[in-house]
């Protein structure tokens, strides 16, 4: 097996025991990315010069045995929003290209100082706006299971790669489902932690109170082991939250006989796609079989509720957050402009794609005047209301378990001229991200079309542990990760 | 005049802390362009604040010095607007939930003493600064070192009905933030600025009229005559039946008129919202006594304690406590050698002169403390007389030396005490002026400062006024 293929466990193993190097595995992934990227289109920006120089000098660090992780050699791809010195950070938008960070996001330092190789910037929705990375400015991403399908999104480059194998692991971030769906979409794990478990900061900020950094895998065990490295408090995010980080990778094994186990009525609803139904109810079913307690009648009232929610709160942090791109200070600059009014107006309207101007158009119209109060403080209050929800669950369940999307991965073109019917692919995942709860999507099957499906579960606040645990058992008794995609090279 | 004035003033203080309100770059005026910045105060993307919650101390020193409530749970929102010394397109500031409401200041105009409310305190970050170069036109540049360097912004109520009233509340308002040491209350540098909203009614509307906010005065002058003449402009507009444009208006200094910024249908909608980035502060009893522990002085309770502990008129008390520095410089005289009355003099009447006249403030002069108490110790041993310490004290001054001691003796300005030295002199004194010691005997008592003023004229002012008196009187009664 070509080393780009092993696991990051499995890798870890062959780099401690000193049988490949991080050099000869880097050299591998670039080779892959080569190989197959022009298909994919994973990567916006790669950096193989750099990742080659990291690798070197992570070899060395594992030959004088210097502070070595589990991540110590692993070359890892980042979506295109986590800023990075030096390295062009675009979040896919046309208004940020060219901009290099003159600084790294704090979950870049901390894999650069676990010693991880990072290979490169992947594709996204612009500004991480979008369900299946077709609003990237720049090039779109071909699901590795069906060329002719989306991997889902925003964080779509970010699944791609790991399930293309054009990178080991990867971060993506989920403000709605972002790192869940696409994950589903790709059959790769998917896990999105507790809101304030990673710092944010250096990520680029779609949804301030939404958004999440997390690890994009082949399994729930190399999950465990790249949040291990990222999660912590940072002193720089007054968000992120200053709680232990336990041993993730340790407790996998635990036993789940006894867990409880709960499946919203409200997710299995109209709309919800047969096959991905009878996918998650089997996964449903083993766990029980292993011992779980299954409570099939648990209920999430305010569920409806959830997308009106999250696209009122979600536009109008995103119309502040991205006031910044003013042609001012960096990124891209409309030329022959009259005046500073004029250059305000062209460069945001040249340098937005329509989807993002969309949503800062409805942002700003949710915060103005005379309209707060019915838009933003109501959806505040909803937001409340679905967060009361899950703790009512929680008092009685261990986790949720359901599916991360109503369908498997549509077409191209399929959804991207009617957003209403994109924002309904995030039906599942939004109502997470406005509890701030962790969960995870762990491949549980495929269509009879051979696409993948994933199982959404979901855990308490900071019940990270707890998350994986159970993804792991179920992934034991699933079987479906670690699969790959025959990648059929485009016809030139 | 037809109609009452009404004024409510919005004073802006830049607070003393080190550092800037979200993030670790230094406050310090006067570096290079955009030496003071990180990616958090240039809106890098990405960049998020970190409180500093040494503006929240300063917030709620202000607010206790000014008998606010303090709000136990603060909540930093986010004011947006697009301007180019904004590096975020949004200003973090406080909206709903201030840290300060309710409370108070007093002021006094001509001998009548008025009570001005305060509406709001609040904290907030400062904007850049543009920079236009007069060598390209066209081009515009922007320095960020005064980006997020923290803010309080003092809201008064419309309680104010002249400009003097104005004046005498940013007065009193500047003084008790540099007393508290939150702001340097630099009118012309701009750490401490004033926004003036003025309007007219009639006399016993009941509701206020429309109003105009003065923005761009930069000294208490500048406000007064702003607001003298936004008086004059709204009445002549009321006396013809017009109606007053709510708007911003610029004062022009060199001109002596204000202009109008922007008009009511350019108004902005900040659209104001919590910031995500940031958790509310939660204030408890303990931080707010921590605080009040640790209040500085304000100037009343420190003119009262002057008159009290150091017995000295109130007048003087005014005159030594209208200045933080002053008081302080008073204060370590007094430590070093405890004649309080005799220091308190020699400030007002020597040390003062010295400064108005060179126009520089007390931190400036070069007379330390130590100085002038080991002056006044040679004075009050009776080295030398009070007239030679002005000469002496001059000399330090001047020099910037403050060895009074070397001075005196390298000078030779010590005095004469000798007994027998001295008797001798006036003996020879009465000799040559027998016909006024006659005068004198015969009842012409003022003849006796005659002789004094010989034996000083003789003695080049050094004998001791005190015992020429003494030796005068035992020799001619």
């Amino acid at each position: 097996m070509e080393l780009y293929n092993y696991s990051l466990e499995n890798l870890g193993e062959l780099l401690d025991k000193g049988e490949i190097s991080a050099v000869e595995l880097t050299r591998s992934v670039l080779e892959r990315i080569s190989a197959v990227d022009d298909t994919i289109g994973s990567y916006l920006t790669v950096d193989a010069e750099g990742a080659l120089i990291q690798a070197e000098s992570a070899d060395v660090r594992r030959r004088k045995r210097d502070n070595v992780t589990p991540l110590t050699g692993i070359p890892v791809g980042l979506k295109d929003l986590i800023s990075t010195a030096g390295l062009q950070t675009t979040c896919a938008s046309k208004i940020l290209a060219g901009y290099r960070p003159e600084y790294d996001a704090t979950v870049v330092s901390r894999l650069r100082s676990a010693g991880a190789v990072i290979t490169g910037k992947l594709n996204m929705d612009e500004f991480a706006m979008g369900s299946s990375t077709e609003n990237s400015a720049f090039q779109k991403t071909c699901n590795p299971w069906a060329l002719d399908r989306v991997p889902g999104g925003s964080s779509g480059g970010s699944t791609a790669a790991v399930a293309a194998a054009t990178a080991i692991a990867t971060l993506g971030s989920d403000t709605g489902g972002s790192i869940r769906q696409p994950a589903s979409f790709c059959g790769v794990v998917g896990m999105k932690p507790t809101y304030g478990r990673v710092s944010r900061y250096g990520l680029i900020a779609f949804a301030s109170s939404l958004d999440q950094i997390g690890p994009v895998t082949l399994t729930v065990a190399d999950a465990a082991l790249l949040l291990g490295v990222i999660a912590g408090h940072d002193a720089c995010d007054s968000t992120s939250v200053d709680l232990p980080v336990a041993d993730y990778y340790k407790r996998l094994k635990n036993d789940i006989r006894g867990l409880k186990i709960g499946l919203p009525q409200e997710y299995f609803g109209a709309g919800l796609d047969s096959e991905v139904e009878v996918l998650v109810r089997s996964a449903c079913g083993q766990l029980a079989a292993a011992g779980a307690l299954v409570n099939e009648a648990i209920s999430l009232p305010h569920t409806d509720y959830a997308v009106a929610c999250y696209y009122l709160l979600a536009t109008a942090e995103a119309s502040s957050n991205l006031a910044r791109y003013d042609g001012v200070k960096y990124g891209f600059r409309a030329e022959n402009t009259d005046g500073l009014l004029d250059m305000y107006r062209q460069t945001r309207a040249q340098g937005f794609g329509d989807e993002v101007k969309r949503r800062i158009m409805l942002g700003t119209y949710a915060l103005s005047s005379g309209y707060y109060d019915a838009y933003y403080r109501k959806a505040q209050q909803v937001r409340t209301l679905i967060t009361r929800d899950f703790e009512k669950v929680f008092a009685d369940c261990d986790v949720i378990v359901a599916p991360v999307c109503p369908t498997p991965a549509f077409a191209f073109g399929e959804k991207v001229d009617d957003p209403l019917a994109m924002y309904l692919s995030d039906i599942l995942t939004i109502p997470v991200n406005l509890a701030g709860l962790p969960a995870i999507s762990v491949p549980c099957g495929f269509t009879k079309s051979g696409l993948p499906v994933g199982l959404q579960i979901i855990a308490r606040p900071f019940a990270e542990e707890t998350l994986l645990n159970v993804a792991w058992q179920y992934e034991q008794l699933g079987g479906w990760s670690r699969r790959r995609p025959e990648i059929k090279k485009k016809a030139v | 005049m037809d109609y009452e004035i009404v004024i409510g003033l919005e004073v802006h203080c830049q607070l003393l802390t080190e550092t800037k309100i979200f993030c670790g770059c230094s406050t310090n005026f006067g570096n290079l362009p955009n030496q003071n910045t990180c990616p958090v105060c240039t809106g890098m993307p990405g960049a998020l604040p970190v409180l500093n919650r040494k503006v929240v101390d300063f917030a709620i020193r202000a607010g206790l010095a000014t008998d606010c409530s303090i709000v136990r749970e603060n909540v930093f929102a986010r004011k947006n607007y697009f301007y180019p010394d904004l590096p975020k397109g949004y200003q973090i500031s406080q909206f709903e939930l201030p840290i300060c409401v309710g409370g108070y200041l007093d002021i006094e105009v001509e001998d009548e003493k008025k009570r001005i409310g305060i509406t709001r305190i609040h904290m907030e970050e400062d904007a850049g600064k543009l920079v236009h170069p007069e060598y390209e036109h066209g081009v515009s540049f922007v320095d960020y070192n005064r980006a997020c360097v923290p803010l309080i912004e003092i809201v008064s109520d419309p309680d104010m009905r002249s400009s003097a009233e104005a004046v005498a509340y940013l007065k009193n308002m500047r003084d008790i933030m540099v007393y508290l040491e939150v702001c340097d209350g630099n009118m012309e540098e701009g750490s401490f600025r004033c926004d003036a909203n003025i309007s007219l009614r009639r006399w016993g509307a009941p509701e206020l009229g429309i109003r105009a906010e003065l923005k761009n005065m930069n000294s208490f002058r500048n406000v007064q005559r702003a607001i003298d003449y936004e008086v004059e402009r709204q009445s002549d507009i009321l006396d013809n039946g017009g109606v007053v444009v709510q708007e911003t208006r610029l004062w022009n200094v060199d001109r002596g008129i204000s202009m109008s910024m922007r008009g009511k249908e350019e108004a902005h909608d900040y659209r104001y919202f919590p910031d995500p980035d940031l958790l509310p502060v939660v204030i408890d009893d303990f931080w707010v006594d921590e605080v009040r522990r640790n209040q500085p002085e304000l100037p009343l309770a420190k003119r009262q304690r002057f008159v009290v502990d150091y017995g000295i008129l109130l007048t003087d008390a005014e005159v030594l406590t209208s200045d933080r520095n002053l008081a302080d410089y008073f204060e370590a005289v007094v430590k070093i050698f405890p004649r309080p009355k005799a220091i308190a003099n020699w400030i007002m009447v020597e040390l003062l002169k010295f400064l108005n006249d060179d126009k520089i403030a007390i931190t400036q002069c070069s007379i330390t403390p130590q100085g002038l108490a080991e002056l006044l110790k040679l004075i009050d041993k009776g080295t030398i007389s009070g007239k030679i310490g002005k000469q002496v004290f001059a000399q330090m001054y001047s020099a910037a030396d403050n060895d009074p001691e070397l001075i005196v003796t390298t000078k030779g300005l010590a005095q004469m005490s000798d007994a027998g030295e001295l008797t001798g002199m006036i003996d020879e004194i009465l000799a040559a002026n027998a016909d006024k010691v006659k005068e004198y005997q015969d009842g012409k008592s003022k003849m006796f400062g005659f002789f004094v003023g010989q034996v000083m004229k003789r003695s080049k002012g050094q004998a001791n006024p005190q015992m020429v008196n003494e030796l005068i009187k035992e020799r001619i009664g």
